[in-house]
């Protein structure tokens, strides 16, 4: 057989039939939903008679649209004020009982942000394909599956017969060798990588990123890469097994145990890109050229080293480019050349599908402790990104450490990364923001977003302005090591 | 699933590169567990001065007259003239939704976002997909031409100007046929559950810790 790349594999193994028309009739493992992209995918099936295929494939949570409010959330779902989002939230409660599906509800423990509550349950593992409602589901592929996001027809479809209706993408490898210095986090790497090649670069296309920098990566450090590939226009982002991967999901609620589970990893282990397997792109990093990497506009390439300078729009030789760069200025209040860590920041956020795992909260735990929220900042939110996190960071005092800096520790949800719910920017606010977008008005009408990872987040809540983290790691203990 | 064949229409500008679905849609429009309803919504942000929430009567809010779709000379339209990587970021059916919803049955841009572009398909919206030297020249012509109207047929994948210029487009032939007919999808899939069946018992044999552990 000739050689395949990891993404061949995964599509090969759940491919249940070859369309005359071109088409795939792919099988799908694992349907993950939530509140929003649901309920009319359920009013679907249900006008047209249907149910779901099967119920052990399907797991669901309250995410998009909830409190992160304590007193909110005690108040149970009767207790949202939001009349719309009252409706939407027991919506999906109602749907999963009615249908049988495995649904952890708002205060459950178990419940989380879907792309943090998937791997950290163990209902995604490696080899599966994976779909939800949202685009963020690249994530799960830092386990090694095939994981995209999906519209809410096919939230429909996938329900009722567990397959989608799919063509093959192509092949793009991203590399980065080296070793990342000290302050340079997952999330550098990753909006680097969009930097270069831009939030359409990688369309059409499952990116399998490798390197010695995944390789010296956590798994929940991969899933922020995997996470993010969609703004650089991937559905899919995969990083392929290893022994990190597998003692990642050992022991986890879902996964199996005894007999099964070493059949599991025995057959885990050939998930990887054989030798000599062919990528329609290859790009390369190269883990020196990364420094904290900071966005200054209203789309995820527009992205700097925070030690650099906002882009002039003169400078910009291409017409289009010269335009969008003007207009991302205007919105955000920015004029060129003002050098990026001197931009004063009004809100802080840490949290989302991107930024909000154990690592993350340490992460921002060890800029905060010991340190104060500047005193021009509105407010720091911190968003754990489930119940599971929750409690380990909990266990581990980290919401002591943010509350005695003056911040905000909150309940699981996906908050101020979409402003869905009452988390949100006012206008022509500053965030700093360890979210996945900055689009305009996407944390709050005329709210001026920029994306960079916990540390510096944390680093900018108390020097109340964009700064680069390393600074504060030289001055701090020994030992710190993000 | 909403037919397309063959459409006419005015057309409408929406002249900027990376258009994402948090403009086409805002997310607190997000809420709604209904399908419909979304096009008073549609670029909410741009079209309107003030800020809306969902449930909210649209007729009397200040519009936005800088937004060149509330220019009169583009009220009415049906085709949508865009930039590249249009309805890049979330994976909100909303946003094509939202577009059908005001009236428009088809969008023409040098690229798309995958997902937003699978979603156009399963709401009768095409999307269809010109060379950026192209769509320039639509550009152009659009700005000269009060009341510009395009052809649109899908059958014969050609987007025609009353000037007599023809642009041909090219489409997955699945996407096409399902688009024509305006085919149940998952009606079609089940077609073929003897097959899906038959995978889950190969699979199951295979690979079963993927099975039975949601409970």
């Amino acid at each position: 057989m000739a050689a395949r790349t990891l993404y061949d594999k995964l599509w090969d193994s759940h491919l249940v039939n070859e369309n005359d028309d071109g088409s795939s009739l792919l099988y799908i493992d694992r349907h993950v939903l939530h509140e929003v992209t649901s309920p009319q995918a359920f009013e679907g099936l249900r006008i047209a008679g249907r149910g779901p295929w099967r119920l052990d494939t399907n797991i669901a949570t309250p995410d998009h649209n909830i409190s992160t409010d304590r007193s909110e959330r005690e108040a149970g779902v009767s207790g949202i004020p939001d009349e719309i989002s009252r409706i939407q939230v027991q919506t999906l409660d109602d749907n999963c009982d009615h249908f049988g599906i495995k649904e952890f509800k708002m205060n459950e423990m178990g419940q989380g942000i879907v792309h943090v509550m998937g791997p950290e349950l163990g209902a995604t593992m490696p080899g599966m394909t994976v779909v939800c409602g949202d685009s963020h589901t690249a994530t799960h592929g830092a386990l090694a599956c095939l994981a995209h996001g999906i519209g809410t027809s096919e939230v429909e479809h996938v329900l009722a017969t567990q397959c989608l209706v799919s063509k093959k993408m192509k092949n793009m490898r991203v590399s980065v060798e080296g070793v990342v210095g000290l302050g340079v986090t997952p999330k550098d790497v990753v909006l680097a990588i969009i930097g270069k090649i831009g939030t359409a670069g990688g369309s059409g296309h499952a990116i399998e990123f490798s390197g010695s920098v995944f390789r010296d990566m956590s798994v929940e450090g991969r899933m922020t890469v995997c996470n993010m590939a969609i703004e650089a226009g991937a559905r899919v982002g995969m990083v392929a097994v290893d022994e990190k991967t597998i003692s990642y999901c050992k022991g986890r609620q879902f996964v199996p145990k005894g007999d099964l589970w070493h059949q599991a990893v025995k057959y885990w282990q050939t998930l990887v890109s054989d030798d000599n397997a062919f990528f329609d792109i290859e790009v390369e990093l190269h883990a020196d050229d990364i420094v904290p990497q900071v966005t200054w506009g209203t789309s995820p390439e527009m992205v700097a080293p925070v030690t650099a300078l906002v882009p002039r729009p003169e400078d910009q030789v291409n017409k289009e480019r010269r335009k969008g760069v003007e207009r991302a200025l205007e919105y955000m209040g920015l004029e060129g050349g003002t050098p990026i860590a001197s931009i004063a920041v009004d809100r802080v956020f840490i949290g989302s599908c991107t930024n909000s795992r154990i690592e993350d909260m340490r992460e921002a735990a060890q800029v905060a402790k010991g340190r104060q929220v500047a005193s021009s900042i509105k407010q720091v939110l911190i968003v754990p990104g489930s119940q599971m996190v929750k409690a380990q960071a909990e266990a581990e005092g980290l919401d002591k450490i943010f509350i005695a800096a003056g911040m905000e520790w909150r309940e699981p949800g996906c908050s101020m990364c979409l402003a869905m719910n009452a988390d949100k920017l006012g206008e022509g606010e500053h965030c700093a923001s360890t979210s996945n977008r900055n689009f305009e008005g996407r944390q709050g009408k005329g709210g001026r977003t920029h994306l960079m990872s916990p540390a510096m987040a944390a680093a900018a809540a108390v020097a109340g302005h964009i700064v680069d983290v390393r600074h504060f790691l030289s001055e701090s203990t020994a030992g710190v090591n993000l | 699933m909403k037919a397309f064949t063959q459409h006419r229409g005015l057309v409408g500008p929406m002249d900027r590169a990376n258009v994402d679905t948090d403009m086409i849609i805002p997310k607190q429009f997000l809420k709604s567990i209904k399908r419909s309803g979304f096009g008073p919504n549609l670029f909410d942000e741009l079209r309107y001065l003030d800020h809306g929430e969902p449930g909210q009567d649209c007729s009397d809010r200040p519009l936005n007259p800088d937004f060149a779709l509330n220019k009169p000379r583009y009220r009415g339209a049906s085709i949508l003239l865009a930039r590249k990587n249009f309805g890049c970021g979330s994976s909100r059916e909303h946003a094509p939704w939202a577009l059908e919803d005001y009236g428009f049955n088809v969008v023409i841009a040098p690229s798309y976002a995958d997902i937003f572009y699978n979603n156009c398909f399963k709401n009768g919206v095409l999307p269809v997909i010109l060379t950026e030297d192209e769509v320039d020249i639509l550009f152009l012509e659009l700005e000269a031409t009060e009341g510009y109207e395009l052809d649109v047929n899908l059958a014969s994948q050609t987007v025609t100007s009353d000037s007599g210029q023809v642009f041909k487009f090219s489409l997955d032939q699945f996407r096409k046929q399902c688009l024509l007919t305006g085919l149940d999808e998952i009606g079609l899939t089940l077609i073929q559950a003897d097959k899906i069946r038959q995978y889950e018992v190969e699979r199951g044999k295979a690979h079963p810790w993927v099975y039975g552990a949601i409970k």
